[in-house]
Parts: C-alpha cells; sequence; structure tokens
C-alpha cells in the first residue's frame, strides 16, 4: 500500500452520484444545430478559419490556436457553416461570444484522419499535434494540454492522473474510468513519454471501486507500471495542490506550479482525449457529460461539441418543478443564465435545479467568527478575515493574507452557519485587485511614456544648446586666428559677450535639470 | 434566472448561527438543574427575566438600527447572554438587578458595537462588571445552599418559592427573616474573608459551607457546567483549546502557590470547581465573536485569561477574577490573532512566503 497525506479541512456534502452511474454512457443524438464557440480554451480565442457558406468535414479546423496559451477549434460533424458571429455561451455572465454555427449533413464524413505512433516522434512534435487537435484539460478548466506539457528544463518525477472528481454529483470521469481505462492509460503512457516523466499515479477517490478496478484492470492488460491509487473521499481532493499533497506529500509552494516540485497533472479525461489524437488523429470533437439532478433519467451522455445544452437536458427528462439549471458540480459551478447555449470542452456536468433539491438558503445573517471556515479550508486560510477585509474594502490586507491562494473550493460557504456568500466575497476582492493592477500598470505605463517624451523633449534643447554654443565657440576661434591683435575695448567686449554667453548656456542646463524633477 | 448557487452551495446545511446557539443553550441545562436542586427555584426566576430583558432590549434595539428584527431574534444569541449573566449574579435579588444589567448588556456591550458578530467584550461579562461596581451590596447576597445557613448555622430559615417571588419582585421578607440570615459569602469570598483573620487554609475548607473540593453546593453545579461542556466539545460546537488551556493554567499557576504554601493557597481542584471557572472555561471564554480565532491565539487568551483570573481572586478585591479576566483578555484579541497566523498551504516554508 501506498502512502497517503492528508490536508488540511475539507468537507464531506452529499455526493449523489449513485444516480448518473446507473446506465452506461449513452450516445446523444446528432442535433441538428450545432454552435461552436471559438473560445472554449483558457488563453487566447481561436482564430475563425471557414467563412458563413463552407462545407465542412467532421474533424476539420474551423478556428485556429491565437497565441502561445490558445488550442484548436474543429467542426464536430461535416456539414455547412451558416454563420460566423457572437451567440450567448455557458458563462455565468452570460455575455455572448465568438461562435460557428454548423448546420449538420448528418453524413458524419471525416477529414482524414492521420494516426501517429507517439514513440517515433519527438515532444515537441507531438505537443505541436495536440495543440492542433484542440486537446485542453476536460476537467474544468479547459487549459491547452500542450502548454502544460512544455515543462522546459524541469525534470518531473511524478505524473498525476485526476480521476479524483470530488465534487458532488459529477460523474462523467467515474463512467470514463469504468468504459475506457484502456484510453486512459494509453494516454497516460503518452504524457509520461511526452514529459519523460518517472512514477504514472492515478488519484481516484475511493467511493468509484468500479473505476479503480477497471483502471488495475487496464494497467496489468497494458503491462506498464502505472499505478491507480484509491484515495479518501473528500471534497476538494481533486484540486490539484491538494491531490498532489495525498499522493506525494508536497505542497505547491504558493505562486508556483506543480512542475516546480516535479509533479504534473492532467484530468483523467485528458489523457483519453490526448490518445484518440495521437492514436487515431481525431481532435477533440466530443465529450463525456453528466446530465442529472431534478430529472427523471440521469445519466452521462457523450455529446459532440456544439450540443444545445437544452437537447442534452430535455434526454434526461427534465421534471417539471424545476427553477434552473447549474453548469459544473453544486460547490463550484454556475447557473446558466439560458440553457439554449452550446455544450463546451469544459462542460463536465449539467444539473437540473429545483426548490426541493437546492432550497434557497435563508438570508445571511452577520459573521460569529465561529471559524468553521478555517476548519474546513484547504488552502488553510482565516476565511473569515478575508470576508472581512473584502466586505471592508482593505484589499491590501485581503492580499496580506494570501487572499490569492484561495481555490475557491466553496468548502468555507458550504460549512458557515450565517450562510455568508463567502467565495462571491473572495472572487470580488480578487477582480479588484486584479482590476486595480491593471489600471495601475497603465497608468505607470502612460506616465513613463509621459517621462521619456519629456526628457526627450529636453535632451534635443539642451544639445542644440550645446551645439549651438560650440558652433560659436569655433566661428569666434577661426576668427581671431587671422585677426590682428584686439584692442583692449574689444578684448572687455568679447570677454562680456563670453560671459553672457556662458550665462545663457548654465541657465539652459538648469532649466533642463529642474525639469526633469 | 436567479438561483441559491450565486449564494452559497446549495446542498444540505450543517448548524445554522441559531442551531448553535440553542445547542450551547442546552448545554447550560445540567448545570441550571443542579442549581435548582441545591439552592431552590429562585434561579429560574432570573434566568426567565434575563430571557425576556434580553429578548426586549434586542428587538427595540434592532428596530432603532433598523435591522430586521424576526430573524435575529430567532438566532438565540441574546438569550444565551441572559442566560450567561443570570448565572453568574445572585438568584435572589431585587429584579430589577438582572434586568439592568441584561439591558446594558443586550443595549450598551452588544448594540452599540454593532450588534452580532461586532462586540469586542463578552456582553454578559460586561453586563456583570456593570452591576458589580454600581450594586456591590445586591451582588454579594448569595443564597445558601439548602440545609446550609450562613457560615453553615444550624436549621437556617429557608423561604418557599412564593416568599422568594415576593421578595424578588416587592421585596418583602417573611416577618422575623432578614436578608442576612438567608444568604451566605461565596466559597471563594468566605476563604478570602477567614485568610485575612489569619486562618489556613485546611481549617477554613473544614467549615460547612464546604464541600468536597470547593463549595457546597456551588462545586456540583461547576459539575453540571463541566459536563455541558464537554457535550460542546463532543458536539464540536467549541474547540478544546480555551477550556483546556483555561483549565491546565488555572490548575499549575493555583498548584505552584499550594505546594509553596498550602496553608495560604487552596489546591487546584478548588480553584476549578469555585466560582465562575467551569462557566467560564466552556461557556463565556468560548464565545466566539470576542475570542481570538487561531488556536494558538486561543491558547494565549485563555492561559492569560486564567493567569488574570487567579491573581484577581486570590490577591485582588473582587470576589471572583472571570469576569474581569475575560474582559481584559478581550482587549488582547485583536494583538493576539495578528500575532498567531498560521501559515497557509504552500507557504509553510520560510522561502515560499512573500
Amino acid at each position: 500500500m501506498r502512502k497517503l497525506y492528508k490536508f488540511h479541512g475539507g468537507v464531506h456534502p452529499p455526493s449523489n452520484k449513485t444516480q448518473s452511474t446507473r446506465s452506461a454512457i449513452a450516445h446523444a443524438p446528432l442535433s441538428s444545430r450545432l454552435v461552436v464557440p471559438l473560445h472554449q480554451h483558457a488563453g487566447e480565442t481561436a482564430k475563425p478559419v471557414v467563412q458563413a457558406g463552407d462545407h465542412v468535414l467532421k474533424g476539420q479546423m474551423i478556428g485556429m490556436p491565437d497565441g502561445f496559451v490558445s488550442s484548436a477549434v474543429h467542426a464536430p460533424t461535416s456539414g455547412t457553416i451558416t454563420a460566423i458571429g457572437m451567440q450567448a455561451i455557458a458563462h455565468p455572465s452570460g455575455l455572448p461570444n465568438l461562435c460557428a454555427t454548423l448546420m449538420p449533413d448528418g453524413r458524419e464524413e471525416w477529414i482524414e484522419r492521420i494516426p501517429v505512433d507517439y514513440r517515433e516522434h519527438s515532444p515537441s512534435e507531438l505537443q505541436h499535434r495536440l495543440r492542433m487537435a484542440g486537446v485542453v484539460g476536460l476537467g474544468g478548466a479547459a487549459f491547452p494540454s500542450d502548454v502544460k506539457l512544455r515543462t522546459g528544463k524541469l525534470k518531473i518525477a511524478t505524473l498525476i492522473l485526476n480521476g479524483a472528481e470530488c465534487e458532488p454529483y459529477i460523474t462523467c470521469d467515474d463512467m470514463l474510468m469504468r468504459e475506457r481505462a484502456a484510453e486512459i492509460v494509453q494516454g497516460a503512457e503518452t504524457l509520461r513519454y511526452m514529459l519523460d516523466a518517472g512514477e504514472v499515479l492515478y488519484g481516484v477517490e475511493d467511493n468509484k471501486p468500479e473505476a479503480i478496478a477497471a483502471l488495475q484492470q487496464a494497467i496489468k492488460d497494458s503491462g506498464l507500471k502505472h499505478e491507480a491509487v484509491a484515495i479518501p473521499t473528500i471534497y476538494p481532493v481533486g484540486s490539484v495542490k491538494q491531490l498532489i499533497r495525498v499522493l506525494t506529500g508536497q505542497e505547491v509552494p504558493s505562486g508556483k506550479l506543480p512542475t516546480d516540485i516535479g509533479v504534473q497533472c492532467f484530468n483523467v479525461a485528458t489523457a483519453g482525449a490526448v490518445h484518440r489524437a495521437l492514436a487515431r488523429g481525431e481532435p477533440l470533437l466530443s465529450r463525456i457529460v453528466t446530465v442529472t439532478g431534478n430529472v427523471l433519467r440521469a445519466q452521462n451522455f457523450e455529446a459532440l461539441i456544439g450540443t444545445p445544452v437544452a437537447e442534452l437536458v430535455a434526454l434526461a427528462g427534465t421534471l417539471p418543478d424545476t427553477n434552473g439549471y447549474i453548469m459544473g458540480g453544486p460547490m463550484m459551478g454556475f447557473p446558466l443564465p439560458d440553457i439554449q447555449v452550446p455544450l463546451v470542452k469544459a462542460t463536465n456536468c449539467i444539473i437540473a435545479a429545483s426548490e426541493k433539491l437546492f432550497p434557497p438558503p435563508p438570508p445571511p445573517m452577520p459573521c460569529i467568527r465561529c471559524t468553521r471556515c478555517v476548519e474546513v479550508c484547504p488552502a488553510e486560510l482565516q476565511p473569515q478575515d478575508l470576508y472581512w477585509f473584502a466586505r471592508s474594502r482593505e484589499f491590501g490586507r485581503a492580499q496580506a493574507f494570501s487572499l490569492f491562494d484561495c481555490i475557491e473550493c466553496g468548502a468555507c460557504s458550504y460549512v458557515c452557519p450565517s450562510n455568508i456568500p463567502l467565495v462571491q466575497f473572495y472572487r470580488f476582492a480578487k477582480s479588484e485587485i486584479r482590476a486595480r493592477e491593471h489600471d495601475k500598470q497603465l497608468a505607470d505605463q502612460a506616465r513613463e511614456r509621459h517621462e521619456y517624451h519629456e526628457y526627450r523633449i529636453e535632451r534635443e534643447k539642451r544639445e542644440k544648446a550645446e551645439r549651438l554654443a560650440a558652433k560659436e565657440k569655433a566661428a569666434l576661434a577661426s576668427r581671431h586666428a587671422g585677426d590682428p591683435p584686439l584692442t583692449s575695448q574689444q578684448k572687455t567686449e568679447q570677454a562680456e559677450l563670453e560671459t553672457r554667453r556662458a550665462h545663457i548656456l548654465e541657465r539652459a542646463k538648469s532649466e533642463v535639470e529642474h525639469a526633469g524633477e | 434566472m436567479t438561483h441559491p448557487m450565486q449564494f452559497t452551495p446549495p446542498i444540505g446545511k450543517p448548524d445554522s448561527v441559531a442551531q448553535i446557539m440553542l445547542k450551547v443553550l442546552l448545554a447550560l441545562v445540567p448545570g441550571i438543574v443542579l442549581y435548582v436542586w441545591y439552592y431552590g427555584p429562585a434561579i429560574l426566576v432570573s434566568i426567565s427575566l434575563a430571557s425576556l430583558t434580553a429578548l426586549t432590549t434586542e428587538a427595540l434595539m434592532l428596530k432603532l438600527r433598523n435591522r430586521p428584527v424576526v430573524p435575529f431574534l430567532k438566532d438565540n444569541s441574546a438569550l444565551l447572554t441572559g442566560w450567561l449573566l443570570a448565572l453568574s449574579i445572585p438568584p435572589l435579588a431585587p429584579w430589577w438587578l438582572i434586568v439592568v444589567g441584561t439591558a446594558f448588556a443586550i443595549a450598551i456591550a452588544k448594540h452599540l458595537y454593532g450588534g452580532l458578530g461586532n462586540n469586542l467584550f463578552n456582553p454578559a461579562m460586561v453586563g456583570y462588571a456593570v452591576l458589580i461596581i454600581s450594586f456591590p451590596a445586591q451582588m454579594t447576597h448569595w443564597l445558601a445552599p439548602h440545609g446550609l445557613g450562613p457560615e453553615g448555622m444550624a436549621l437556617p430559615p429557608e423561604l418557599n418559592f412564593m416568599q422568594q417571588l415576593e421578595y424578588i419582585f416587592l421585596g418583602v421578607l417573611p416577618h422575623e427573616v432578614s436578608l442576612d440570615a438567608l444568604t451566605t459569602a461565596t466559597p471563594l469570598d468566605n476563604l478570602k474573608t477567614h485568610l485575612h483573620l489569619g486562618q489556613a487554609v485546611p481549617r477554613i475548607l473544614d467549615m460547612p459551607i464546604y464541600g468536597h473540593i470547593a463549595g457546597h453546593g456551588s462545586e456540583m453545579v461547576a459539575w453540571g457546567f463541566l459536563f455541558g461542556g464537554l457535550y460542546l466539545l463532543f458536539k464540536r460546537i467549541i474547540s478544546w483549546h480555551i477550556p483546556v488551556a483555561f483549565l491546565a493554567t488555572l490548575f499549575v499557576i493555583a498548584g505552584i502557590f499550594h505546594l509553596l504554601d498550602a496553608s495560604r493557597y487552596a489546591a487546584p481542584l478548588f480553584h476549578w470547581y469555585s466560582g465562575a471557572a467551569m462557566l467560564g472555561a466552556f461557556f463565556i471564554l468560548t464565545d466566539p465573536v470576542s475570542s481570538p480565532t487561531t488556536n494558538k491565539g486561543r491558547l494565549i487568551y485563555a492561559a492569560g485569561a486564567a493567569l488574570l483570573t487567579y491573581l484577581i481572586r486570590v490577591f485582588g478585591g473582587f470576589p471572583d477574577g472571570v469576569a474581569f479576566a475575560t474582559l481584559l483578555m478581550n482587549i488582547c484579541v485583536p494583538l493576539i490573532v495578528l500575532y498567531t497566523q498560521p501559515n497557509v498551504f504552500g507557504k509553510k516554508r520560510k522561502e515560499d512566503r512573500r
């Protein structure tokens, strides 16, 4: 048995996972209209490379990665692009974003798929392929995987596959591990090769025995030296830094990345996508999503990116008293302003909400500093103090109390006896601080530009004055050379002139200096 | 569409503030039952008066401050303040004593500081301090436990419940009964008085008002509070740091003095079971609002409170030290918290701190 470590705090919310694991992953039927956002990943929006009216094949690139942290976007099926423009997407703000609308032709005609054997290619070549295949983290953050593989000179001792899935209700990784463990293992080995990593560990909460058994069987069948580790079920063990702590005993230092301590972490579903992208040449076109909550048949669906959430919800059969939908889990997810939005790479779960499932919380009471939040905070912060600082807009003190080490897991809000929406306050404080820093940066830049501008003008003035003085001096000297000896009156006049010039020069210099102050 | 998610994770809530306060009230019940057993039902009258005053003052102050009245009245925090004050002062006292103390605690110590969650000082202890300074005479008339008169006189007069009520509300005592005949000094006070008379501690503790460990009757009430406090620990309403640090420090200081001169300084257990030590350790010092939020801070705070309690009891002029020790340590809380911040995740090593 591997020695496991503990992290501070954590909570045990009711898991509500069994509802959606009773039946196998089902394929969602092809929608009549797909809306594919060009910004589905962390980083820069992909640049559209098709136009309205273009016919595209399944897997054809429609958005080109644009910038270092960016990823490609593909046509999930064959059909016609009918529009490229702003549309509502799944985002808490409800603001529209650039999307390509695709009318499927139903033929599912593929582009030419070119499978590669990863062992025959260099890691940098494979990184490029993953970037072009649109592979991003499928755990929820959607960070481009190729960027996480560029570890430079850092030696990676441990590669961790995150199958913890600690948030209540979500089971898409669980079902994927149960049904497609072999793909995950192959993908993990590919990632290990690319990182030149030492050991490979899978962290799976011990409330998923089927998934752990499936992984262990797949590892055995592959003959690889990976290890599937059952970790204690506690929220938020699936958070990267907490998972690394549990599996390796190490703490990723504040403000650093896991790679700085020789660990890299990928979601199990991402490993599956890596395998598909390379071994089958299939870009990331679909994902598995849990549809659960206030529905008749909670289930996992494999659905094409761009499928309207409303259609997925209809497949599960929404109950009549449904009063809203949550994208993601109940701890960290957000309410969908509209379910006509498309499924994106980051969508791991849709929960239909009802008054009975999620009764509205009683109105918040004042904080009584009971420190239940301190007891559960996995980042070992003082949430009650951060709350106080955020409320009173003491952002400097909030930062001094490590506000930016907060992972926004919501464990504090979960236990708060006063029902205070703590995480909302931390998000508010963080965004205020970021906005202020941004403003300060802009102001600094403007000031620097202005100062340089003034400096340049003054420098030119000074140089001009110096040049003029030198010129006159030279002219005078040359005149003197050929001239007859000066009379005493002429000598006095000349001396006076010299002093005056010196005085003018002096004044010009001092002005320049004062201007610089 | 608005959704609860925008506020807090919408799944199964653990305790609310009202439930926490209710559990603390419940935890006081064993001590109260023993109180009634040994001293009669007068304490129930003062608890009722305190509850009524606390709720009325709370409602009035909320109204004046334009705060929603009903949710705050239901949080049980005002009741708790009232109960703690009632348990700290003599039960057989004019009705206005507890009313004035409770009203002061709620209006001044709680609401003028910003209401629930914002008070720097423990409101019940502020109420106590005001009463003992303003009405010292009324605050020394403690009921003698059943079967014991003042200084342990045999067959003392005892008031029945109706007579107690008459005294509390009308100030009328039965014919030929004086207040002095009904009441007695507290075990702590009695010890101090007799020490001044030059008697040795073991001799004094032979007096009938003392029981096995401390005062006859009052030591049993302290057991009740200890029992209730353990329930709070078990229910994780309070953490162990404050009660353990308070009792341990009190034990050690009392132990040192007792070892130095057992004839002048009572044993550590006497101090544990006398006065408000148990009530303070589990119910007063643990008030979350006015105590430190860090565990290390709690240890320092409770140890300081124990030290002050002992000094005030043994060398000071007041009958007990818990109230003033609590208030003095309340002042230090912001400073203690500032200097006892634990290291956050990823900043355990010096080089990771910025």
